[in-house]
């Protein structure tokens, strides 16, 4: 018996990676992928306008500092999951279904962009007010302030938040499952939990460990190099 | 020796100090000397508004009436209170101030970093105050500036750093290197091209503020505290790197500091800021002779110190026959032999408790207090001579 059952846990092992585990690494790199890089294209210019019209910054602008600031703060104040359903009809709207793996990438971005916003401000407010006077003196536009001084100056402290912010998204498609995302996520609650695969757990976890630590690891590296 | 107004070929050099001064006959004497050729040569290649404008010792950078204040929930703060300046083409102005008087604010109005509540700032002909945005990014490219923290951007080499401005001002790719090469060496930099700020000392770094500050060729430079971060061996070098900028191009140069020392070495005028008010300005040379404000004279005597101890002042008083006198001498008086002809003159005694000789820019500055021992007839004749000798004599302690 012990001799069988050990043949046959092998067997559904090598399966499931095959079968599962692989899949479902794909959905959770394209779910992340997908949902950094788009949450980026909203987040950024919310983030660099939430820092440049603050108070005693170049074009300062109370009313839409405090507007955007708002906005970010109750999408941040959403709980992804509640998010995640309440978003059905309009995900339904942008991608054309509100079922799975792109679907899920809808509420990600919605979930991550606020994120971001407040990733990059924080990174571009760690460049010295003196540096931005320093080019105002010289005549620079704000925009030639936004693409040579600000983004430039503070490019390490940014690659550092897209890999806090890429991360981030990981866990939260651990949630895709709900609307039918997949990913490794997912599949560690379906099998892992719910039909008591702890072998099917563990792998999903030592790859989700994996993928974190290299994400890491490449932001790290390369905001020191681009550090002098 | 002091600049009051020069036209393109010369310019009028008196002593102020003298004009007071009842005794002398010909206190109003002025030499006539030719200005050295920087003054009268024009750059190429310059930008901005044309300089015939500012001829014949019109003034570069007027400030007239300038007010700026702040509000804030406690209340309004005055940190400018209707200044006004003028500032002559090449000299080297101090504005000298204890912090929090108000002199960083009033540099930075004068590039517009800080909005003045009221009041004009004309330089080169344009009162930045009525510029549109536009116009004003053009202004400033006129006007360059230089910050006690350097403000370099750490993202770029040495060489980047100074192509910024020619960058935002649009100069083409290959003006822009063989500018940059000219300002590295302008700077003494030539090496330090491709390193990063972070691998410069503080000297080196302000050498690079100040290279990129010229880049755009302004015709004014703002120092906001520029050596106040570096240690006296480094504020000297900068210093001189400025003065040598300062006659090769022609730049008229505004330069904020707390120290007196600074103001010593290079400025030509010197304006002395106080709870947001100019209290006294002029040359360096009649300010440091005849201060007019308590300020004033705190700041010169952290260069000139001539207080004495009073310990020794009190021995000193048990003279009655005695009175302590400061004598200030200028320029080819540091030189005369000033005590034998007065002992020789007058038939008093002295004691010499303090003396010092420094250099006020390219001028000679000398104190000496003296103990002057005689009966108050002789002291009387003794101080008559003095005059007659066109020296400042200040009596500190006077015969019983």
């Amino acid at each position: 018996m012990p001799f069988d059952s050990s043949l046959l846990f092998q067997v559904t092992f090598w399966t499931d990676l095959l079968r599962l585990i692989i899949p479902a690494t794909g959905e959770t790199l394209y779910m992340v992928a997908a949902s950094t890089i788009f949450a980026y294209l909203l987040g950024l210019p919310l983030g660099i306008i939430l820092v440049v019209t603050s108070p005693g910054h170049i074009m300062p602008n109370p009313w839409v500092e405090r507007t955007l600031g708002t906005l970010v703060n109750i999408l941040r104040s959403a709980p992804f999951i509640i998010l995640l359903v309440a978003l059905i009809p309009f995900t339904k709207s942008v991608v054309g279904t509100s079922i799975g793996t792109t679907a899920a990438i809808v509420p990600l971005v919605i979930s991550a962009a606020p994120f971001v916003a407040r990733v990059v401000e924080s990174s571009l407010k760690e460049v010295p007010y003196g540096v931005i006077e320093a080019a105002l003196s010289m005549g620079a536009s704000p925009k030639q302030i936004i693409q040579k001084v600000l983004l430039p100056e503070a490019k390490a402290s940014l690659i550092l938040g897209v890999a806090i912010t890429t991360i981030s998204v990981i866990g939260y498609t651990a949630m895709a499952g709900t609307v039918g995302g997949g990913g490794l996520g997912d599949l560690a609650i379906q099998y892992g939990y719910n039909r008591f695969r702890t072998d099917i757990m563990i792998v999903t976890v030592v790859i989700l460990v994996v993928i974190v630590q290299i994400i890491q690891s490449l932001g790290t590296a390369l905001a020191r190099k681009l550090t002098h | 020796m002091v600049l009051r107004g020069f036209s393109s070929r010369s310019f009028v050099v008196r002593w102020p100090w003298t004009a007071k001064c009842p005794c002398s006959q010909d206190s109003n004497r002025t030499f006539e000397i030719r200005a050295p050729p920087w003054m009268a040569r024009r750059r190429d290649g310059e930008k901005g508004p044309s300089r015939n404008s500012d001829k014949g010792g019109k003034p570069l950078i007027q400030i007239n009436q300038l007010v700026k204040k702040y509000s804030s929930r406690q209340g309004t703060i005055i940190a400018i209170d209707n200044v006004s300046l003028n500032i002559l083409q090449g000299a080297i102005y101090g504005i000298i101030g204890l912090s929090g008087a108000g002199k960083s604010t009033l540099v930075r109005c004068l590039n517009l970093l800080e909005k003045p509540t009221s009041g004009q700032i004309v330089v080169a002909g344009q009162d930045l105050t009525k510029l549109s945005n536009q116009e004003l990014r053009q202004a400033r490219q006129n006007i360059g500036m230089i910050f006690q923290h350097f403000y370099l951007l750490q993202s770029r080499t040495v060489a980047e750093n100074i192509a910024f401005p020619l960058e935002i001002a649009g100069v083409p790719k290959k003006e822009i290197s063989i500018r940059v090469k000219e300002l590295l060496h302008l700077v003494g930099l030539d090496d330090k091209s491709s390193a990063y700020p972070a691998q410069l000392s503080g000297g080196q770094k302000q050498r690079v503020g100040i290279a990129r500050a010229l880049a755009t060729k302004p015709q004014v430079l703002l120092c906001d505290e520029a050596t106040s971060a570096l240690d006296p061996q480094t504020t000297l070098s900068i210093l001189n790197l400025l003065r040598d900028i300062n006659q090769k191009l022609g730049l008229t140069i505004v330069m904020i500091t707390h120290e007196m020392k600074v103001v010593k070495e290079i400025c030509t005028d010197v304006a002395v800021i106080h709870e947001a008010r100019i209290v006294e300005n002029g040359p360096v040379e009649s300010v440091f002779i005849k201060p007019q404000s308590d300020i004033a004279r705190q700041f010169i005597s952290t260069v000139f110190p001539n207080e004495l101890p009073a310990d020794l002042l009190k021995e000193l008083s048990t003279h009655r026959d005695s009175e302590i006198v400061r004598i200030q001498f200028l320029g080819s008086r540091a030189s005369d032999p000033i005590i034998t002809d007065l002992l020789r003159s007058c038939d008093v005694r002295a004691n010499i408790l303090y003396g010092s000789i420094d250099h006020l820019r390219s001028t000679l500055f000398g104190t000496l207090t003296l103990e002057l021992l005689g009966n108050p007839a002789q002291l009387k004749e003794a101080h008559r001579y003095l005059a007659s000798r066109e020296l400042k004599v200040e009596v500190i302690q006077h015969a019983l």
